[in-house]
């Protein structure tokens, strides 16, 4: 195990798939050159080449679409969307048509596509840079969506992505880049569509994945203190989506409160709480509850940003509301 | 695909409540693995799977209760086609169950809160139906809790585990046997049903609904009192030699252990070795009735009716003939005891040949019992009193202790019952011949 932070991790990893596979290449704004807006792909330029490592023009529809051909002919692109935010531009690739080839062409292509690109707000980037779109792609069959929480599941998590043959995209996150965690040494690969118990509890299971993951844990944290017992499911994997980990979970604490960055309507919360409905109904204390951001376009003022973010407090006041509607009693 | 049926557990079991269901739909099973949990009139048994293959289909939920032969389960290899839909929902379908039609809450507003909002309940109303979380419901349903006698202290009334789980607290804190204890053979001393059925209605009269064993005490007593032709034989003994015998041995016990640790023995477990003695000597007593063919034992199992706070149950001293009066004062004492905290296995509840009912304890004189189905007799023991007694033609004052033995006159008759009486008489008041 070595200790570092996720962005290092995803580099290590890059850089690792670079030199395992030849077939292994790099696309994206600024990722050579300048070495990415967020310095993951530093140093690959010079290591492996304007071949491998391509600065693309800022056309996110042109360069998607470029790296699904590659990849339909044997290439395993890897892609940097500077934020998740742009990849609106290169929806209709994505959706249209990374998601659809192998099913419309029965199976004689597969597309080895994946898609690395960070969502998230709190960075003052206002409304349009500072979103949480994953739920778009994770509604549509045919994509896999990870969503690393912690340097090792970056790791093990774009391994697998890189070595999948159907279009991944790799949900990264702007707070998370700098957060330090043990990444195992050598080959890590994760189980795309596995969700981890990163804490084991008894009193109620909080639902989470990437950035709110690492909120969820921190509460679980200060709340034992308390005599609360929280147990944390880290989702790791928005499509597929591993339903039994999650109703098994609730089925044993009972309760259940979903963390997520994304807006509550129609969010990634809803299909959690409707997976524990179908399939922990009869086990569950209390409804399942939602933190979400609020449904507005994110501010750009501090205070509001702060305000319209989920947050370890607003997690910790409906953990205590659902103990409390169930006469709790620690 | 093998049909798993509701099997007979015990020779009088007719129905069975499903209480448990160890494996479920798609579990994987193995010859000989626990399936469910049966609670027969008896006690809760296991029930093991006969086939090896997969639990492809429950049919009868918990807490239900089926007649024996039922289909309750169904066996298959796995690959049949699932009747029912699978606990979580397949990753991608169209068809997920169709949300209730109750009005969802609203969450999300308004825009700037940050989560979702409490999905408050409605306030609780009179005619509003009663709120129950699926979980409470579901706990309710697996030990029997009425919902409409709880009290929610949830959100607008809401039910939920731990107001379920306080009533079940507060019935598991009176020492009368859970669902899942076992039931008493027969209690020999019920009284009869009142024969006048009060209408519910009634506001001066509460009903109380008949729990498991209630209701099997009352359907073996009244088919003992209805089939067996009974008849009694009275008989008062002579009880200063017992008593006097029984405060020797007591004196000598406590002598020779100190008087913590000694067993004490008491007037029933004189009468326990007593009566056994005496079987062994009247096998035909120690018989029962099986329809076309008495049935004669060549072992002598003694039961020993102990009264509970809410029913009976008859604990067996198995081969009391062989066991010394202090084991069997231990054994009576430990029965009875797990018998009170209702923990006592079927085996311990089974198997009788004769059975004693004492109500001396009680003050009662003499009484008479009924008999405990299919044994052949039954002895009623009233209270040892200081009583007026002819000796040698002088009035005299003794303690008189009154028997009285219930016989199945199909089995038995009068003679061969006296007989038994008084050779039960001779070694009570001579009892130093009970321990030889």
């Amino acid at each position: 195990m070595a200790m570092m932070t996720y962005r290092q991790a995803l580099h290590d990893t890059l850089r690792a798939e670079l030199r395992r596979d030849d077939d292994v290449l790099l696309m994206g704004e600024e990722i050579g050159v300048f070495e990415g807006s967020y310095k993951i792909t530093a140093g690959l330029l010079s290591e492996f080449g304007a071949r491998r490592i391509r600065d693309t023009p800022i056309c996110e529809e042109g360069f998607v679409g470029a790296a699904i051909g590659a990849a339909m002919l044997g290439l395993r692109p890897v892609v940097e969307i500077m934020t998740i935010n742009f990849s609106l531009l290169a929806i209709d690739q994505i959706v249209n048509h990374a998601a659809k080839m192998r099913s419309m062409f029965g199976g004689q292509v597969s597309v080895p596509l994946v898609i690395r690109t960070p969502g998230g707000g709190g960075q003052q980037l206002a409304a349009t840079h500072s979103q949480n779109l994953e739920v778009w792609y994770a509604h549509v069959p045919g994509l896999k969506v990870v969503a690393p929480s912690t340097p090792a599941d970056a790791k093990g998590l774009l391994t697998a992505a890189i070595r999948d043959d159907d279009p991944v995209i790799v949900l990264e996150n702007l707070a998370l880049y700098n957060t330090k965690g043990e990444v195992p040494e050598g080959e890590h690969i994760a189980d795309i569509g596995t969700a981890a118990v990163t804490r084991t509890g008894h009193d109620i299971t909080v639902v989470a994945y990437s950035r709110a993951a690492v909120v969820a844990q921190d509460v679980a944290r200060r709340l034992a203190e308390e005599g609360i017992s929280v147990e944390v499911v880290d989702l790791r994997s928005l499509r597929p989506l591993d339903r039994d980990t999650i109703c098994a979970s609730v089925r044993k604490t009972t309760r259940a409160v979903v963390l997520e960055d994304d807006w509550l309507s129609y969010g990634i919360g809803a299909e959690i709480a409707a997976t524990i409905a179908e399939g922990a109904f009869d086990r569950l204390d209390a409804p399942v509850r939602r933190v979400a951001a609020a449904e507005v376009p994110l501010p750009y003022a501090k205070p509001l940003e702060v305000a319209a973010l989920p947050d370890a407090a607003g997690l910790t006041r409906v953990i205590r509301e659902t103990l409390d509607a169930t006469g709790f009693a620690g | 695909m093998p049909d798993v049926i509701m099997p007979r557990l015990s020779d009088t079991m007719e129905e069975g409540v499903l209480s448990r269901w160890v494996k479920h739909e798609g579990d994987p099973v193995g010859k000989g693995d626990v399936l469910a949990e049966i609670e027969t009139d008896k006690a809760v048994m296991e029930l093991e799977a006969y086939d090896a293959g997969v639990l492809t289909q429950v049919l009868v939920p918990e807490g239900a209760t089926v007649p024996i032969g039922t289909p309750i389960a169904v066996i298959g290899t796995g690959t049949d086609a699932r009747p029912t839909p699978p606990p979580t929902p397949p990753a991608a379908t169209a068809d997920s169950p169709p949300p209730a039609a109750d009005v969802p809450p609203t969450p999300g507003q308004p825009p700037a809160q940050p989560d979702a909002g409490r999905p408050d309940a409605p306030p609780a109303s009179p005619a509003a139906p009663l709120l129950t979380s699926p979980l409470a419901r579901s706990i309710a349903r697996e030990h029997g809790v009425d919902l409409s006698t709880v009290t929610g202290t949830g959100p607008g009334g809401r039910i939920v585990r731990a107001d379920i789980q306080a009533v079940i607290d507060r019935q598991e804190s009176m020492p009368r046997p859970s669902p899942a204890t076992p039931a008493p053979l027969t209690p020999p001393e019920v009284a009869r049903p009142a024969p006048t059925q009060p209408q519910p209605t009634d506001p001066d009269t509460q009903e109380v609904p008949l729990s498991r064993v209630r209701r099997l005490t009352a359907e073996r007593l009244a088919e003992s009192a209805q089939q067996a032709p009974h008849f009694y034989l009275t008989r008062a003994v002579n009880a200063d030699p017992l008593l006097a015998f029984r405060q020797q041995i007591n004196a000598d016990l406590s002598a020779h252990a100190g008087a913590d640790t000694a067993t004490k023995i008491s007037v029933t477990d004189l009468l326990i070795k007593a009566c056994a003695q005496a079987l062994t000597v009247h096998p035909e007593v120690n018989s029962s009735w099986a329809e076309t063919r008495l049935l004669r034992h060549r072992r002598v199992h003694i039961g020993v009716a102990v009264a509970l706070d809410d029913g009976l149950i008859v604990p067996v001293i198995h081969d009391a003939d062989t066991k010394s009066v202090t084991r069997i004062s231990r054994e009576t004492r430990d029965l009875a005891q797990r018998a009170r905290a209702g923990r006592l296995s079927l085996g311990e509840i089974t198997g009788g040949t004769f059975t004693i009912s004492n109500l001396g304890m009680y003050g009662i004189d003499q009484f008479t019992a009924v008999i405990n189905p299919p044994e052949a007799a039954i002895l009623a023991v009233g209270a040892a009193t200081p009583a007026p007694a002819v000796r040698d033609g002088q009035l005299v004052v003794r303690t008189t202790m009154t028997l009285t033995l219930s016989i199945d006159h199909r089995v038995l008759d009068g003679a061969t019952g006296a007989r038994f009486l008084a050779d039960l008489t001779a070694l009570l008041e001579h009892p130093l011949r009970i321990v030889l």
